[in-house]
């Protein structure tokens, strides 16, 4: 475990020394918060004491930025050859990929964190739904990091960062759009299926307050499997 | 920790990068790991250090083998990997805490070893600068220093002095000397001086073979198996001395090499004390001896000897 907060605390400071931490601060703030209470349908156009619409707009913009984010992660160590000296370490290639993993999350939550005043001024004008809230950015959190496990496995394929960034998007793209458009598609259980693989579907009940284990287990799966993915990626160097 | 490596075989696709290698180190060793390029070298270090897995026969350091007990191994294992890459966004002192604590030191001696290898690397003013900004030495150095920070005891340097000037490659080669000391140190070069300089032992591996396995010396012992001499005698004509040299004990080849001068080649057999009849040669005949140059192979030629069938 302390080997995975070792790597995850090197990712995340040079996530800040490389400005790409606070790049992604500013975006991120500045796009949710000027679609929350600025522009468009904004907090005081619809009148409700509600934070729907920084929901709808985060599930945009993190989709994004995740990408961003995690295209580094494994493809950079692997163009610079310092992959070599990190897994010759006395470290476990789980807990290399665990480390990236917690590291990328750390910084979405912090992105997170910052919204809090949102929450904390509309508690100011009028009585919004708490549990509905606090739902909202947990589907956030379990959202992301179902895009940063895809994103780090995305970036355990290849040396070359952009690659790995268009690689991220386009698997994510599937959950995020593709697999909602399909599911209308087909009738029955084919449907069925295929909605039950959309990420917005679940995040959209998650939105809305309820939490299911159901979606639980659907973005604790997806997490799990793009963690192994990636950790198999790496494995695959001891084969002949 | 001594090393032993039985066999050791890897294949890539279907060509074999190490194809049935076998040595062994033993502690306080340095062994000089020479080849041209693509013979197997780093492949070998990189299946010692557990980066990649091990395609055939097996690899034992303090009889424990890496096949099994990679991670534990991995703790003992200093590793220094060719172009020596670093996390260059990192300042120097941050950089070998991080990795310290990945190599299992405890908390608590951390700083005190990350000193420690500030001053024996001297790094310690460039210690706060990040390692995008040092000098190609100053990088080996880190690369040195991260490699030893958890004080192991097997070393792996896979080129540790390439691109380096020629005083960079004598500081390194002395730090390599020094921090080397009761460990066991393989390390992988072109520069034969420097084996020379450095190691106890050189292994010339070709093709994933191994071609040669001795001390310097050994080697060109092997190679010659002949004694070669340089031999200038005056007052003496070259009819006289062609008829005389060639009837020395042992003595295989005369050969004039300019006999104006007086200067002969002539190899013999090893062990045959030919320097010693041809002194009396010269004593009976009263030539005058004036130079006896015994010619050694170099280590190139027997390193092209050997490398280049």
């Amino acid at each position: 475990m302390s080997s995975v907060w070792v790597i995850a605390r090197r990712e995340l400071a040079s996530f800040f020394d490389s400005l790409i931490a606070y790049i992604l601060l500013v975006l991120f703030l500045g796009f949710s918060g000027f679609f929350t209470w600025l522009y468009g349908s904004d907090i005081f156009l619809v009148g409700q004491a509600s934070l729907q619409e920084f929901f709808s707009v985060a599930f945009w913009t993190l989709f994004f930025f995740i990408p961003a984010i995690t295209m580094r992660l494994l493809a950079e160590e692997r163009k610079t050859g310092t992959i070599e000296l990190l897994l010759t370490k006395a470290i476990t290639d789980r807990q290399v990929v665990a480390g990236k993993f917690l590291a990328a999350l750390l910084l979405i939550a912090i992105a997170l964190l910052f919204t809090l005043p949102y929450p904390l001024t509309l508690a100011t004008l009028g009585h919004p739904d708490y549990g509905q809230i606090f739902c909202g950015y947990a589907g956030l959190l379990l959202m992301s990091a179902a895009y940063i496990s895809i994103g780090l496995y995305a970036s355990s394929l290849t040396a070359n960062q952009i690659v790995a960034f268009l690689v991220a998007l386009f698997i994510s793209l599937f959950f995020h759009l593709i697999f909602g458009v399909l599911s209308n598609q087909f009738s029955g259980g084919t449907g069925q299926f295929i909605d039950y693989l959309s990420l917005s579907s679940h995040f959209e009940s998650m939105a809305r307050g309820v939490i299911d284990t159901t979606d639980l287990v659907y973005f604790l799966s997806i997490v799990l499997a793009g963690l192994l993915l990636a950790e198999l990626q790496l494995f695959k160097r001891n084969l002949d | 920790m001594d090393i032993h490596i039985e066999n050791l075989r890897k294949t890539y696709g279907n060509q074999a990068a190490v194809d049935g290698v076998s040595f062994e180190v033993r502690a306080g060793e340095i062994l000089g790991f020479l080849g041209p390029n693509g013979a197997g070298k780093s492949t070998t270090m990189k299946m010692i250090t557990g980066y990649i897995g091990i395609g055939g026969g097996d690899i034992l350091i303090g009889n424990r083998s890496v096949r099994e007990h990679s991670a534990e191994l991995k703790k003992h294992i200093g590793y220094l990997p060719e172009h020596n890459p670093l996390y260059e966004d990192m300042p120097v002192m941050d950089y070998l805490r991080f990795c310290a604590e990945l190599q299992g030191v405890p908390r608590h001696e951390t700083t005190t070893r990350v000193h420690r290898m500030i001053r024996q690397c001297s790094l310690d003013a460039e210690k706060h600068k990040k390692i995008a900004e040092l000098s190609k030495g100053y990088r080996q150095r880190v690369g040195l220093a991260q490699a030893m920070i958890h004080d192991p005891e097997v070393l792996i340097l896979d080129e540790p002095t390439t691109g380096l000037d020629p005083n960079q490659i004598i500081e390194i080669r002395k730090l390599i000397r020094e921090l080397g000391k009761a460990k066991t140190v393989i390390l992988s070069t072109h520069i034969l001086p420097e084996v020379e300089a450095t190691c106890d032992r050189i292994l010339i591996i070709n093709k994933g073979h191994i071609v040669a396995n001795g001390t310097a010396e050994s080697l060109r012992r092997q190679a010659a198996g002949q004694e070669v001499l340089q031999v200038r005698i005056e007052d003496a004509t070259e009819q006289e001395l062609r008829l005389d040299l060639s009837l020395l004990p042992g003595i295989t080849t005369v050969t004039p090499v300019d006999p104006v001068s007086g200067r002969w080649q002539i190899q013999a057999a090893p062990g045959s004390g030919i320097q010693r009849s041809l002194f009396r040669l010269c004593v009976d005949r009263h030539w005058v001896l004036t130079e006896l140059i015994p010619v050694e192979t170099r280590l190139e030629d027997i390193f092209r000897n050997l490398t280049l069938n």
